[in-house]
């Protein structure tokens, strides 16, 4: 049984007098200790997701449909205590931007004993000491001074190890990590997500990342998840997406990725850009951009089978 | 040490304010009726009146009589009441512990009640009670003050005789010659009504003022984390999101100590409560120049004072803010 598992899940907001489906069912599975990338443009419900597993959808909108099986219990039926005993406990976040996601008045060291503090029995003492071997684990220099620090006399990128700090403290069993590193400087980048990485292989932790971005994934994930308007089009082993894509959309963010096209060629571009999920299109959401779509295509949503969700799969993979 | 740069800085701007504001004072002073005329009687002719403005040094230069003026000022001397025929500065004083205890009673009131009432309208905007509050804060903006003393005076003093409504009741004298009237049940009584009144003011603009802040900082994204963090409701409210509701409330609170002590001048005469309001009020019906520009000197002054304090809360409450001199 994996550890999570996430079944059907639908998320919808209301806009005027109807509700709208952010996600449309979506299905997800993670096991113990893997790297799972989730991947599609803005809009495509991928942060949607990461908060509607520990059940942190800001209303008006809600879960309408789904289970979210984490352990074996499904978090959509527990009680508020119990979920919150997961919530940055077994399964902790990252944030995309680090400058607005630690409190501006507190310091760094009240916001990582409180967390301690929320889940164990434990002195305030033994939590900073803690806390302090975490900090020095991201690597942050002078743990000890920086512990009493405010969150505005860190960079951006010191504050993103703190806030990695944070997810790791209590020993999480999956850590989400919404865009990690899209708010900071490309020089550090990199470094980031290698810590990223390297803290969630020596911890077994597993890793559920998500990004626009498919070199970051290709590099980080053991398996992929594409996702296109409120749905799941393709997923498999990030190697054979990445080097055999079954789904137009897959094949157009991978042909708009620099280091796939030939030096001098110009980069593709998917034309035009997601639906809003107000206006979502008939059929496949995708068949307005897609080069292979046929009126089959808008008129007939295609099922996911065999691990993509497209009338025209086969086409797709033999002219990859 | 940071703390006294701070304060030597302040105090030099609190200087140049003072100045412009004894300065304003005392043009009206200069401008504002003949002094003589409430000084002697009609008997005395023009003559006789022409030599006492010689006297009283009235004729010369206004830059010669506004240093004259200043360096009376700086001593502690506002000039004599004309009809206390006492220091005007000491007329004021007696009144100031009515005028201090009312707004002090008036802000522990508006404090105590729009901190609550904002956090619940921000945590439950939809609920009945919240949009119950906010439609009686709407009410509450529009009613002028004066029509809610009159209304209390009437209900709660006339038809239903509860409270007193006028005067300041039972006081206590202090040894350093504080009146007060905290410390009796019929002072404490009489304070009722007017600081209510004065409070109406604030309320509602404390309540929509917290309620907006509120909702503002549960909806970043440090109060997203602090949920994913799994912290307790409670904690995410009153640490997370209120500590950085306290800061525009503090700031705007501060401006707003001034409309108080404006507002005092309306409630005092209305209860006939004995504080500097109601005086000069009465100043002003009797051409009282002196008391009047003592008046506004000492308001100004309070107004300095506030607004240092305020400045050095918001100092001590917000770590992105060094004091000024200080090092970053």
């Amino acid at each position: 049984m994996p550890l999570l598992d996430i079944r059907d899940l639908h998320v919808a907001f209301p806009s005027g007098r109807r509700e709208v489906e952010a996600l449309r069912g979506v299905d997800l599975t993670l096991e113990r200790g893997e790297r799972l990338g989730v991947v599609g443009e803005s809009g495509a419900g991928k942060s949607m997701l990461a908060f509607a597993i520990l059940d942190l959808i800001a209303p008006p909108g809600r879960i309408t449909a789904g289970s979210i099986f984490f352990d074996g219990r499904d978090i959509l039926r527990l009680p508020e205590p119990a979920i919150r005993d997961i919530r940055g406990n077994r399964i902790s976040m990252i944030f995309q931007d680090p400058m607005m996601t630690l409190n501006p008045v507190l310091t760094i060291g009240t916001q990582m004993i409180e967390t301690l503090r929320a889940h164990r029995d434990i002195s305030k003492a033994a939590a900073r000491r803690l806390s302090v071997e975490r900090l020095k684990q991201v690597s942050i220099p002078s743990a000890e001074s920086r512990i009493d620090a405010y969150p505005h006399e860190l960079s951006g990128g010191l504050r993103q190890r703190v806030v990695i700090a944070i997810a790791l403290l209590t020993e999480p069993e999956i850590i989400i990590a919404d865009e990690p590193t899209t708010a900071l400087d490309v020089t550090i980048q990199a470094e980031i997500m290698a810590l990223i990485l390297r803290l969630c292989r020596e911890n077994n932790v597993g890793l559920i990342l998500i990004t626009h971005d498919l070199g970051v994934v290709a590099e980080v994930t053991e398996r992929l998840m594409i996702m296109y308007a409120g749905l799941c089009v393709e997923a498999g082993p990030t190697r054979r997406l990445i080097d055999a894509p079954a789904h137009p959309y897959t094949r157009g963010l991978l042909g708009a990725l620099p280091q796939k096209a030939r030096r001098g060629a110009r980069l593709d571009q998917i034309p035009g850009s997601m639906p809003p999920i107000t206006a979502l299109p008939s059929g496949c959401a995708y068949h307005p951009r897609c080069p292979l779509a046929t009126a089959r295509c808008a008129a007939e949503a295609p099922a996911f089978r065999a691990g993509v969700a497209c009338h025209h799969a086969e086409r797709a993979e033999s002219r990859a | 040490m940071h703390i006294l740069a701070f304060l030597i800085r302040r105090a030099v701007q609190a200087l140049v304010v003072m100045f412009v504001i004894s300065l304003i004072g005392f043009t009206i002073q200069s401008n504002l009726g003949d002094p003589l005329r409430e000084l002697v009687g009609q008997s005395v002719s023009e003559a006789e009146r022409e030599a006492l403005r010689g006297e009283m040094g009235l004729k010369d230069p206004f830059a010669v009589q506004y240093a004259r003026f200043l360096s009376k000022a700086v001593r502690g001397d506002l000039g004599t009441s004309y009809f206390f025929k006492r220091p005007a500065l000491e007329v004021i004083a007696d009144k100031f512990s009515a005028t201090f205890e009312l707004v002090i009673g008036a802000t522990l009131i508006f404090v105590s009640l729009s901190v609550p009432a904002g956090i619940y309208c921000a945590i439950n905007p939809q609920s009945w009670p919240a949009r119950a509050i906010m439609s009686f804060s709407i009410i509450g903006i529009s009613v002028p003050v004066f029509l809610t003393a009159i209304f209390l005076v009437w209900f709660f003093g006339v038809e239903l005789g509860w409270l007193p409504a006028f005067g300041r009741g039972e006081t206590l004298a202090l040894p350093w010659g504080w009146e007060t009237g905290f410390l009796t049940a019929d002072g404490l009584a009489h304070l009722l009504l007017p600081s209510v009144t004065l409070s109406s003011i604030m309320l509602p603009l404390f309540i929509r003022l917290i309620r907006a802040e509120m909702m503002e900082a549960m909806g970043t994204e440090y109060v997203r984390f602090a949920q994913a963090k799994g912290l307790s409701p409670r904690r995410i409210r009153y640490v997370h999101a209120f500590r950085n509701t306290l800061l525009p409330v503090v700031t705007v609170g501060g401006l707003q100590i001034g409309t108080l002590i404006a507002y005092t001048i309306l409630t005092e005469t209305v209860f006939q409560w004995p504080g500097m309001g109601f005086l000069f009020l009465e100043a002003v019906n009797r051409v009282d120049t002196p008391l009047i520009i003592a008046y506004i000197i000492v308001v100004g002054l309070i107004f300095v004072i506030v607004n240092t304090i305020v400045d050095l809360i918001y100092t001590l409450i917000n770590p992105m803010v060094k004091l000024p001199g200080a090092r970053a």
